[in-house]
């Protein structure tokens, strides 16, 4: 498979009034063309950050790209892009779905307009074509009466069909990357679960590679090929979803899959809850960013970061609990999440 | 069984006028119990009525029609000095840490607010008592001084959860309180209510649309659909059978952790609709794969088909032999 987006020590800081915030500490990953690979962790551990980098959406006054981060997309690098080259790109080449459809979407333009624009930033034909080609996009995500929804505005219709609206814009130049950050969060479960089936599909259809940002390990487990476990900025964790699912290595992890109530656990029972807070990202850590909260922590980790474990060709963990020399511990969690205790 | 029910809500309804004389029949005809000491769930999509049931019960909202019997009296007919003792047992949780604390009061200004109405605390007492509160919900007393922008998320709804427990209340609505939390944070708010729950004999109606947390916390769980109950009964029956095709696909929405789509998903077509509108007969037969030509003319009543599993759909019957 060949490699669409490579991202190599990418590092984010904001700078605030209290000093350097960095948000994404060295994180490196690629995406292959076709695949999904889901960021996933807790608000604050920089998987929006990561994804906004990639479309260097991140405000430019507060937020700086590191020098020696690298963001290659095709063979090019997005870091050293100037504006005209990523106006191009965006859009077009990458496009992203943001999680707030009433917030991201403009409440004085039409649907149909919106669309349009997107179509006509990016290709040179003409409006009548432009909006035909935008009625075709709105049948592609099965929103009822595309006609007369064109000419509707924003406010005008439910979560579910502006979240599908945001889908048709993204997806109005067949982009070959689209990122989703938390794109049905603010959806009920229902909606949710024709959204991501509509989205595989298109997918599919389409031949696109999908950046999924989320904390919901559900969707993750049903949509994604590789997850990649984010914490305090750093990747802790990556693998293909069988792998992280079944077969987890980071305490984090388990942590994570710990805390959502599984079938086996007994009712009104106790839920599996992290103690303590995320670091303060103004620090920097020499040692493991987890290590604080971590049930299994040994002396090595509040020393020294652990450098990434390579399990399979896929799966790597970043944690001294795989050193040759640590204990050997049994994970907490069995096949497909299920609680052993 | 009656005397061991806190709440007895029979037909109630809640209407709320709209443009055009028109009517949004947020909760019709709803009946349901909940007994003391129990978690009473109910689920549904967003607009289906269940907070305004929650509302409704607390009079937040003046009910339109029907009644609310707390401890066996009209809740709407009591005395002043009876509504005055309702409002101290009957408390509530918000969806929202960030906006149901107000901004410019310390935390424990926030906590003591309600204590001054109902009781007569020395100022020492009082502080005494904010400190206890704090300790209960696993904060430390100097969070008293603090205010909400220094909190997260989850300092933030347990200083909710405080205030409600300053009034030393029997029942708590607790409206999607861990909707706008992390997992991690979210598992730690559900142990603590648990604990409580247990400590102080509370009662919950806990409103939400995270299916896994209900079927976890839940004694029994109403499932409503614009504004009606479709289906009440036990947590575990209705997890491993439920009978209404709404609860159904509701569920079968509910992704399986590690294991890729091992079940049969039902998929609805299309979304809820206009409550202002809604179909008529059973408010389910638009979307609903089973519909008969009786669906749309007939509403259903909600039936026992099972005991102590009430559903409200022609087809029950007939689809779950």
């Amino acid at each position: 498979m060949a490699e669409l987006l490579k991202v190599e020590n990418l590092n984010v800081s904001f700078m605030s009034y209290a000093g350097e915030v960095k948000a994404v500490r060295n994180v490196s990953f690629h995406v292959n063309e076709k695949e999904t690979l889901a960021l996933v962790g807790e608000s604050g551990c920089g998987k929006t950050v990561t994804s906004k980098s990639i479309m260097r959406l991140l405000g430019r006054t507060t937020a700086v790209i590191k020098e020696g981060s690298k963001i290659e997309f095709n063979g090019e690098d997005i870091v050293k892009m100037d504006k005209k080259r990523l106006a191009e790109i965006r859009g077009n080449d990458i496009a992203m779905i943001f999680q707030d459809s009433m917030t991201s979407l403009n409440p004085t333009m039409t649907v149909g307009k919106q669309i349009v624009e997107n179509i006509l930033n990016h290709n040179d034909i003409p409006k009548a074509q432009a909006m035909d080609r935008a009625l075709e996009l709105l049948k592609l995500v099965e929103i009822p009466n595309p006609e007369e929804r064109l000419k509707v505005y924003p406010h005008q219709m439910s979560g579910g069909m502006r979240q599908r609206v945001m889908i048709a814009i993204a997806l109005a130049n067949n982009p070959k990357l689209l990122i989703a950050d938390e794109p049905t969060t603010a959806l009920d479960v229902t909606i949710q679960a024709q959204l991501m089936d509509l989205l595989g599909t298109l997918k599919e259809r389409l031949g696109m590679s999908v950046i999924l940002v989320t904390h919901d390990l559900g969707i993750v487990s049903d949509f994604a090929d590789r997850v990649q476990v984010m914490y305090a900025g750093q990747v802790v964790e990556r693998g293909t979803t069988d792998e992280i699912f079944n077969n987890p290595r980071h305490p984090y992890t388990w942590a994570l899959l710990r805390s959502i109530p599984g079938l086996a656990l007994e009712q009104k029972s106790k839920l599996y809850s992290l103690k303590g807070t995320p670091p303060d990202l103004l620090l920097t850590l020499s040692q493991c960013p987890f290590a604080a909260r971590c049930d299994y922590c040994m002396p090595i980790c509040t020393k020294q970061k652990p450098d990434e474990t390579v399990l399979s060709d896929t799966h790597s963990t970043a944690c001294w609990l795989l050193h040759p020399n640590a204990p050997k511990i049994d994970p907490p969690i069995g096949i497909g999440g299920q609680h052993n205790e | 069984m009656s005397n061991n029910n806190l709440y007895e809500i029979r037909n109630l309804k809640r209407y709320f006028p709209a443009k055009n004389g028109k009517v949004v029949k947020a909760v019709d005809d709803v009946t349901f119990n909940i007994a003391r000491g129990e978690t009473f769930s109910l689920v549904g999509e967003s607009g289906c009525g269940k907070t305004t049931c929650g509302r409704t019960l607390l009079g937040v909202y003046p009910k339109t029609a029907g009644s609310i019997l707390y401890n066996g009296k009209e809740s709407s007919e009591l005395s002043r000095a009876e509504q005055k003792e309702f409002k101290r047992q009957n408390q509530m949780i918000f969806q929202d840490p960030y906006s149901c604390l107000d901004p410019r009061m310390a935390i424990g200004t926030i906590i003591q607010e309600g204590m001054n109405v109902h009781y007569d605390y020395t100022p020492a007492e009082r502080n005494e008592k904010v400190r206890e509160l704090l300790y209960k919900v696993g904060l430390t007393a100097d969070f008293a001084s603090r205010f909400p922008h220094e909190l997260s998320g989850g300092q933030r709804q347990r200083i909710g959860i405080a205030r409600a427990l300053a009034m030393n209340p029997s029942f708590i609505v607790c409206d999607e309180p861990i909707a706008a939390l992390d997992v991690s944070i979210q598992a730690q708010v559900i142990n603590l209510m648990i604990d409580l729950q247990q400590e102080m004999g509370l009662t919950y109606l806990f409103i939400s649309h995270d299916l896994s947390m209900v079927r976890h916390i839940s004694d029994r769980i109403g499932v409503m659909y614009l504004g009606s109950l479709v289906e009440v009964s036990a947590s575990g029956p209705l997890y491993e059978k439920p009978l209404h095709p709404y609860t159904k696909a509701l569920f079968s929405a509910i992704p399986d952790i590690g294991k890729r789509s091992t079940k049969e998903r039902i998929r609805l077509q299309g979304e809820i609709p206009n409550p202002m509108n809604p179909p008529p007969g059973c408010k389910f037969s638009s979307r609903c794969p089973y519909v008969t030509d009786r669906c749309s003319h007939e509403a259903p009543q909600l039936q026992e088909l099972e005991p102590d599993h009430f559903v409200a759909c022609h087809m029950a019957a007939v689809l779950n032999k």
